[in-house]
């Protein structure tokens, strides 16, 4: 079977920064895959790069085999991939519905009727919160809408860029709920970019380890889970 | 009463045209946050070419009557649009992602351009017109004076709200509008959501100078008289009337339009005319020191 996402050997900088350093991972259609790191190991960069921003330096990057490498950001994103990225990035002065409609933009086929109704039933809230405007929401809430907003465009594949950063474990507990529930019913590819390595190495099926922009180590979520070294590094202190 | 009545009416109409030239540069500063200081020139290209309209339809005997003025705008904001896509395609596009003040200095250079442009192309001598649209209404009459509405007020009163309103209606209701303000609150997210920016940044510019070349043939049927200079001071004057609206307001635009038409015409009629310009720019100045955000502009709190 063909990988939905194929990353070979990519390397990627921010300016004289060298972010990416020859990083693989590949993520099946129909996989939850999580790449867990700390704070500046390079998680975000990688899903810029894959949507075209920064163009890698080396390496190439393919979407079902079709390669993407240095394509502009919107061209890749209308083949089907959509993100939540980091700090979630609500248009704070359009309202949660225009949000919403944003997310659909690009889509050819009109009607966002389905989409929107798909929204709906995962996060509720949502639908209460249509005329506010997007500044005005929560931080749990806000994300909510940057999940919703991603779906808007039917991806093939989600990138998800730490959507439990800042939010009570309640929420993030609704939130992991929602993912794995797309992922049952509908079969939504999707890459996980945490911090939180334990709860998403219980969702993903598998995961990658990424340190100062190389990945170190790959394995299936619970197996990963298992390694001692992951739970020093990454699960100590105790909490999760 | 009377006179204040008439000075009334005169600024309006003035500020209407400030008012549409603020928008465009009001417009291009939310979308890519810079001055486009070469606006007030497309001002200047739309009057001229309004006037190239005129005369064209003069010659075939097709100028008579609101459908000869309809095609002189039509024409005059097609050919507009065209520059104001080609400016920003030459003069800012090679330049975003360059240091903040590069493409300012492209739009003095661009803006010396377009004025020396139509100097040689058009002559440097001032250009009159016949006066197309002549009479008013007379509103009222007090003491000998009387206060009249001109034709040409009611025309441009009535195509500047008639071009405002389409142009709300696009940018609150239509997918393109609702692009153009995605890519003024967060330009990368929109490119995340498959938003072409750059085309949406080129629709911008066009539809600001076609605001700008509406103002061009507005100005050309009340005033009579341009020159390749006129750009300049207009631009000036809509660029203050942006600032103390709220630079990348849309309604803080078309109101500063306004208070600075009216500003205009009232220090002219009860104090000096020679010293009318002197008036506009000190509100600049006054904005600025006291009001940076202008009178709608927004205090940039929000929440991350």
């Amino acid at each position: 079977m063909t990988p939905l996402l194929e990353v070979d050997n990519v390397s990627a900088a921010y300016g004289a920064v060298q972010a990416l350093t020859d990083v693989s991972l590949r993520v099946m259609p129909g996989e939850i895959v999580t790449l867990i790191g700390a704070n500046g190991a390079g998680k975000s960069t990688l899903l810029m790069t894959i949507c075209g921003a920064p163009v890698p330096r080396a390496g190439r990057i393919r979407l079902a085999g079709e390669d993407i490498t240095g394509e502009k950001t919107h061209l890749t994103m209308r083949r089907g991939v959509a993100q939540s990225p980091e700090g979630r990035r609500i248009f704070p002065r359009m309202t949660v519905y225009e949000n919403l409609l944003m997310g659909a933009q690009a889509l050819t086929t009109g009607d966002p009727g389905p989409q929107l109704e798909q929204v709906f039933t995962l996060f509720p809230r949502m639908k209460e919160r249509l005329a506010q405007r997007g500044g005005t929401l929560s931080g749990g809430e806000q994300q909510m809408l940057a999940i919703g907003r991603a779906l808007m465009s039917k991806p093939r594949l989600l990138l998800l860029d730490e959507p439990s950063l800042g939010l009570a474990p309640l929420v993030v507990r609704q939130i992991f709920g929602a993912i794995r529930q797309l992922n049952e019913s509908t079969g939504l590819t999707v890459l996980l970019v945490e911090q939180n390595a334990n709860q998403a190495l219980r969702l993903a099926h598998r995961g990658y380890v990424l340190v100062n922009g190389r990945i170190t180590m790959e394995g299936g979520g619970h197996e990963l889970l298992a390694r001692p070294e992951i739970r020093d590094a990454y699960l100590g202190g105790g909490h999760g | 009463m009377a006179y204040a009545m008439q000075q009334l009416i005169n600024g309006v109409s003035l500020g209407m045209i400030y008012g549409l030239i603020a928008v465009g540069y009001t417009m291009v500063y939310g979308i890519i946050g810079m001055i486009n200081f070469a606006h007030g020139d497309v001002f200047m290209i739309g009057a001229f070419l309004s006037l190239i309209a005129v005369l064209l339809l003069s010659m075939g005997g097709l100028m008579d009557g609101p459908a000869g003025i309809l095609l002189v705008l039509l024409f005059s904001v097609a050919i507009t649009g065209v520059y104001g896509w080609a400016i920003e395609r030459i003069a800012y596009r090679p330049l975003r992602g360059s240091f903040r003040l590069a493409p300012l200095i492209s739009a003095i250079g661009l803006s010396i351009v377009l004025q020396n442009f139509v100097q040689v192309s058009q002559g440097a001598r001032v250009k009159p017109m016949e006066t197309l649209v002549q009479g008013g209404i007379e509103v009222m009459r007090e003491d000998g004076f009387v206060v009249q509405l001109a034709y040409t007020q009611i025309l441009i009163i009535g195509v500047t709200l008639a071009v405002l309103a389409i142009f709300t209606v696009l940018v609150t209701r239509t997918p393109l509008g609702r692009a153009m303000r995605a890519c003024e609150q967060d330009r990368k997210m929109a490119s995340l959501l498959g938003i072409d920016t750059d085309r949406t940044i080129s629709l911008t510019f066009v539809i600001g100078a076609a605001l700008a070349a509406v103002a061009g043939t507005m100005y050309l049927l009340r005033y009579g008289v341009i020159d390749f200079y006129i750009g300049f001071l207009a631009g000036v004057k809509a660029f203050t009337a942006a600032v103390l609206g709220g630079i990348g307001s849309l309604p803080g635009a078309v109101l500063g339009g306004l208070l600075i038409g009216l500003i205009e015409t009232f220090w002219s009629a009860y104090f000096s005319v020679q010293y009318k310009d002197v008036a506009a720019f000190s509100i600049l100045v006054l904005t600025l020191v006291f009001l940076p955000t202008g009178l709608l502009g927004r205090q940039e709190v929000e929440k991350v």
